[in-house]
């Protein structure tokens, strides 16, 4: 094996020791109204982040394209009370129709 | 739960399956630009089959083509799993698995099985939710990670198809239901433009770590004082508001 297939096979184990991390915290620490509290706050920060970085962000930098498009649009089906699936592909139609008019990169 | 022969196919699996679908096709981006980054085929399969979190992937290629070391790549990617940890914690509390199920469990705990799990308002739905998101974007995300490397850069960027805007849609999809109040409102606020400001000065995936501490700093500083932003704090307030 190469050094880089050595490489890719420690950051497979190391990526699947720390996804296992998650699961020996003991229950008696999850179990107190703080971690809930936590856990719920931490849920809603994370997704907001995940949003950001993947409507905003091309590598290191923030970048306005048909991304932006597509949230907006995804935001009006949501409010509409679409079904998620509506809301996804709602979101890529908004995408295609925003590059292929060219209002956005 | 009714025991109707179709009572598998619930709100949570069909959450499942559309997520797993948006991001399972992303798959294809990555095994075309894992080969161009200069990875062969296996290494790119074994990227996707063993490592199987999209962020630390991306990231590893990344590095490897823009010319870093691979030891570089194994730090950025080892960096970027972090959160996978934090989803694992809040998995375990959330479902409360059997010991003998934690290891493929572990293994498809990432982003979108853990948002489509807790975006769930009772048990039976949370692990419909997991295991939908979870099995169904590994098998998917393989499959095409596979499609992908093998038509190489011919395929093209999925962005042509609009699948980053999908991907923008599902997770404000998981976010908007449980934006039921100020409280939440504010902090995806505040985390939206913390990640932002963080975004040109860390390096990539940073950014969702340093915005997961300080919300955990404030949650624990805030303390008990709030109930549960989710569907399940509001089922929890609503029990005990019962005679």
């Amino acid at each position: 094996m190469s050094e880089l297939s050595w490489w890719i096979l420690g950051a497979c184990l190391t990526a699947y020791a720390i996804k296992l991390c998650g699961y020996f915290v003991p229950r008696k620490v999850l179990d107190s109204p703080t971690m809930s509290h936590v856990a719920a706050t931490l849920t809603i920060a994370l997704l907001a982040s995940l949003v950001t970085v993947n409507a905003f962000t091309s590598g290191q930098e923030l970048v306005i394209d048909a991304r932006i498009g597509a949230l907006a649009a995804a935001i009006i089906a949501l409010a509409f009370k679409a079904p998620y699936l509506v809301v996804v592909v709602v979101g890529a139609l908004a995408a295609i129709v925003l590059r292929a008019s060219g209002l956005a990169a | 739960m009714h025991a109707t022969s179709a009572s598998w196919f619930t709100p949570a699996t069909r959450m499942g399956l559309s997520i797993a679908i948006a991001t399972g096709l992303y798959g294809i981006s990555f095994g075309a630009l894992s080969i161009a980054a200069g990875l062969d085929l296996w290494q790119t399969v074994a990227l996707s089959a063993l490592m199987f979190t999209g962020g630390s992937q991306f990231a590893f290629i990344g590095v490897i083509s823009g010319g870093g070391a691979a030891s570089a790549a194994f730090s950025a990617a080892s960096l970027l799993g972090i959160r996978n940890a934090v989803y694992g914690m809040q998995i375990k509390q959330a479902l409360r698995p059997l010991g003998r199920h934690v290891p493929w469990m572990a293994q498809v705990t990432i982003d979108e099985s853990t948002a489509v799990s807790l975006g769930q308002s009772d048990l039976a739905e949370k692990r419909r939710g997991f295991f939908t998101a979870g099995v169904g974007v590994y098998v998917l995300w393989n499959l095409f990670t596979l499609v992908g490397a093998l038509l190489g850069e011919r395929m093209g960027d999925p962005a042509a198809w609009g699948l980053d805007g999908a991907a923008v849609a599902a997770f404000i999809g998981l976010l908007w239901p449980r934006l039921k109040s100020v409280e939440p409102v504010m902090i995806a606020i505040a985390a939206a433009i913390l990640t932002a400001l963080a975004v040109p000065v860390t390096a990539p995936g940073l950014p969702i770590l340093v915005t997961a501490a300080c919300a955990a700093i404030y949650a624990v500083a805030t303390g008990r004082r709030t109930p549960a932003a989710t569907e399940h704090g509001d089922l929890e307030s609503i029990e005990e508001d019962q005679p």
